[in-house]
């Protein structure tokens, strides 16, 4: 018997005037809760239909709270919590660097607690910033289009064959544009970071034409339509989801190293609700020992003891280092010389 | 047991001392461990700001005459390598901001490093600031470089330098405070020595205090043994004049005991008769006070200067007995002498052990009734013991053992000549030996026994 009755309403723009909203809301979501005691305010990156499952088991086990969810881009996200102090308890994004930048600038509480302290150390920074997801960026690639071409497992091979088949992949290359998405401005100045390959697959990628898109679920889809033969830096966790109901799409992690983006969560300094947010914060934090939610969202928890390292996974660093690519002189230099290598023929 | 004349320890005092300089070179030494250790967190702080500054630094170039800069990934994440701070950063052309945090304090004066702890966005933050000349083509600008991050791991590593100075600190206390209390003892251990010589002595040993003693306690015991002898002398003399005193009574005594037999011979009416002998009787008791008076003297000094001989206590026994068997014939009193061994060799005074014996016979002849036995049993296992037993009226009422004291007498003594002081003089010769005396009456018939018992070998 469900002890938890629930009522949701989908709320549409109009609520959102509560909110001084200067910045731009995507969807929201009122989770009303029977014995409802106090509203938890949450601005996220993750759209509801995915995260939706783990509110309402949230919701099951906290009964008493009422949850607003707010779907925002990171961008707006940061604009709402940094520069207009939106009166949100919590914020979820998979911005790790706007997320570091929030808890760098004093917008972040700290909190520590049974839950968060089982937390890697990876996954955490500054007991502020706490991660609760784990997605690979992947190759995701047609397996209609590799009849006759052995599947790339390095990012050397990947160049090898781009440059080996340009009339193959000619306009069928997908990747983030990363100055319209900020989740592919980061993957991008980590894989710079990490491999001196990057810049000489951009600028394969620029001579193919690649087609520069602002979200993953598009990219797959072209996959999937056979617009594209492959799509590179794909979020994985999204990919997956998408593959339960599509055929001839493969995903590829690559073998020399595979980045890991971790879907952060944050208390703010301003949190009206802020005990409510730290029950969401462990929640979130255990999400390991709750398969099922994973599997319902499509959001890989943290795993505790998986060696990373071995498995060639990367998980971003959290940490200061996130804020150097935030850097107004950094951001033009690296997107001027992501621009002349991949825009080279993309006028 | 409490002395009132205690006012405080020596050793209390002496580990108190002890114990708090102890106390203060620890917090000394907590203090320095402190001090340096948080110097040396601090310098490490210092050092990578400074790196991260000059990384920043290094990055800067220029392009079509403006200053530009291409933040190195490791200026920033190098600071989050050793602690989880928070990091600001500004780089600015002749004041103006290029990148970074604009409310970032820029420095005042024009030094080339400078380092700096303000508050900043709510926190302490430490800073360094980095002043640079940049030729950009025809002129030149002066760029500063400021790097700041808050104090978190540095108050997380003073926290923990904290407590290991601070158990440090304690271990080096609980140490020394040991050390000084063991240090304490052991200074005044001679001290307890010779309290512990001193207090073990018998009551009349009044031998001067030899023996090692540490230069400090030398005057103390010099002063202790020239008192010994003042006291001794001061003895001497009080027992010299009782003994003269004594003397000098007893002559006369005899004189006027003589005069008053002639007259009481010569009266006829019986009752100046009866107040004659009760005179007689009475100066019989003060001679006889005065000769035990004497005679207790004598032992005194005696013990004093104790010289021993070898004798044998069977020989001594006899000898004894002979010389009172004139005054026990008198009430047709027989003395049986027996012993378990042929012999029984003993070193000690002769004269003293003879008086002793003397006043235990004595007693048993004065209260026997005439016509009985006195034995004298003499066994050597494990003691030496000399019983001495007789057939009269026995020890009655009260302790027998107070019988011991000076000028005690029993309640059984009738019209029997005494001062009180026989047994005393037995009792001082015995502890003089090493012995004691045991008085009890007889376990089978009536009568006393009084054993003089002296240790064998
Ligand atoms: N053999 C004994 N039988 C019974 N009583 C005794 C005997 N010897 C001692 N006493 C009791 O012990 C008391 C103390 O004896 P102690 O020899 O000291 O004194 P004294 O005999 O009275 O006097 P003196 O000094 O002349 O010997 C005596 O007064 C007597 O009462
Ligand atoms: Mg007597």
């Amino acid at each position: 018997m469900r002890i938890i009755y629930l009522t949701a309403w989908l709320i549409a723009q109009m609520i959102c005037a509560t909110l001084a909203n200067a910045f731009e809301i995507e969807e929201q979501k009122l989770y009303k809760s029977p014995t409802g005691t106090g509203n938890l305010h949450i601005i996220s990156t993750a759209d509801i239909s995915s995260f939706e499952p783990i509110l309402l088991a949230f919701q099951e086990e906290n009964p008493n709270i009422d949850i607003d969810y707010v779907v925002a881009s990171s961008a707006q996200t940061m604009a709402a919590i940094h520069d207009e102090r939106a009166p949100f308890d919590l914020v979820i994004s998979s911005a790790m660097d706007l997320q570091t930048k929030l808890a760098n600038d004093g917008f972040a509480q700290t909190y520590v607690s049974s839950a968060t302290d089982s937390l890697p150390s990876w996954a955490k920074w500054r007991n502020q910033v706490f991660a609760f997801t784990q997605e690979p960026a992947v190759l995701v690639v047609s397996e209609h289009a590799f009849r006759d071409l052995s599947i790339p497992n390095t990012r050397e091979e990947l160049i090898e064959l781009l440059r080996d088949n340009p009339q193959e992949f000619w306009g069928r290359v997908g990747t983030y544009d990363v100055r319209t998405s900020g989740f592919g401005y980061m993957l991008a100045t980590q894989n710079s970071r990490n491999t001196d390959s990057f810049w000489r697959l951009t600028e394969v990628m620029g001579r193919l034409k690649t087609r520069l898109y602002c979200c993953s679920g598009e990219m797959i889809d072209d996959v999937a339509s056979g617009r594209l033969a492959m799509a590179y830096n794909v979020l994985g966790s999204y990919a997956e989801k998408r593959l339960q109901t599509m055929d001839g799409v493969k995903i590829v992690p690559m073998q020399d190293f595979v980045s890991l983006m971790l879907r952060t969560s944050i208390i703010t300094t301003n949190a009206k609700n802020a005990s409510a947010a730290k029950r969401m914060v462990d929640f979130l934090s255990m999400m390991e020992t709750r398969p099922e939610l994973s599997a319902a969202s499509g959001l890989p928890a943290v795993q505790r003891l998986e060696t990373t390292a071995a498995k060639g996974l990367r998980p971003i660093r959290l940490g200061p280092g996130l804020l150097v690519f935030l850097d107004r002189l950094k951001r033009e230099t690296f997107i001027r010389n992501w621009q002349n290598s991949i825009v080279q023929n993309n006028p | 047991m409490t002395l009132r004349f205690v006012s405080g320890s020596m050793r209390g005092r002496l580990v108190i001392q002890l114990a708090l300089i102890a106390a203060l070179l620890s917090l000394v030494l907590f203090l320095v461990v402190r001090t340096v250790a948080e110097r040396a967190a601090a310098d490490t702080q210092d050092n990578i700001l400074l790196a991260s500054a000059t990384s920043i630094s290094d990055a800067l170039y220029t392009e079509r005459g403006a200053v530009r800069l291409e933040l190195p990934y490791s200026a920033l994440s190098m600071l989050g390598s050793i602690s989880e701070d928070r990091v600001f950063y500004r780089v600015a052309v002749g004041g103006e901001t290029l990148t970074g945090y604009d409310d970032l304090p820029l420095p005042v004066s024009n030094d080339a490093n400078q380092f700096d702890t303000y508050r900043y966005k709510g926190e302490t933050v430490r800073a360094v600031a980095l002043k640079r000349n940049f030729s950009t083509g025809n002129h030149s600008r002066d760029v500063t470089i400021v790097v700041a991050q808050t104090r978190l791991g540095l108050a997380a590593i003073s926290s923990r330098i904290t407590n290991t100075a601070m158990a440090i600190g304690v271990i080096f206390f609980l140490l020394a405070t040991g050390l000084s209390l063991w240090a304490a003892q052991s200074a005044l251990a001679p001290l307890t020595r010779m309290a512990g010589a001193v207090t073990r002595r018998g009551p009349s040993d009044l031998r001067p205090v030899v023996g090692k003693t540490p230069a400090e306690l030398a005057p103390l015991v010099e002063a202790l043994n020239s008192f010994i002898l003042r006291l001794k002398a001061s003895l001497n003399r009080s027992e010299d004049f009782i003994a003269e005193a004594a003397h000098r009574v007893r002559t006369p005594l005899a004189t006027v005991r003589t005069q008053a037999e002639v007259v009481h011979r010569s009266l006829n009416q019986s009752q100046n008769k009866t107040a004659l002998r009760e005179m007689i009787r009475a100066i019989d008791e003060s001679s006889r006070s005065a000769g035990q008076l004497l005679d207790h003297a004598m032992v005194n000094f005696r013990t004093d200067q104790f010289e021993t001989a070898q004798l044998d206590l069977v020989e001594l026994v006899k000898e004894t007995t002979d010389r009172l068997s004139p005054t026990a014939g008198l009430k047709d009193i027989g003395i049986n002498v027996a012993h378990d061994i042929p012999e029984f060799p003993f070193s000690g005074d002769a004269i003293l052990l003879q008086n002793a014996l003397r006043n235990i016979l004595d007693n048993a002849i004065k209260y026997s009734p005439a016509d009985s036995i006195i034995t004298v049993n003499m066994t050597s296992d494990p003691e030496y013991q000399i019983a001495v037993i007789d057939q009269g009226r026995g020890f009655q009422g009260g302790d027998a053992q107070s019988y011991l004291n000076r000028f005690s007498r029993g309640e059984n003594v009738d019209d029997v000549v005494g001062s009180g002081l026989g047994l005393t003089i037995v009792q001082e010769v015995a502890v003089a030996h090493f012995g004691r005396v045991e008085i009890q009456n007889n376990q089978t018939g009536s009568g006393a026994c009084v054993s003089f018992i002296l240790p064998r070998g």
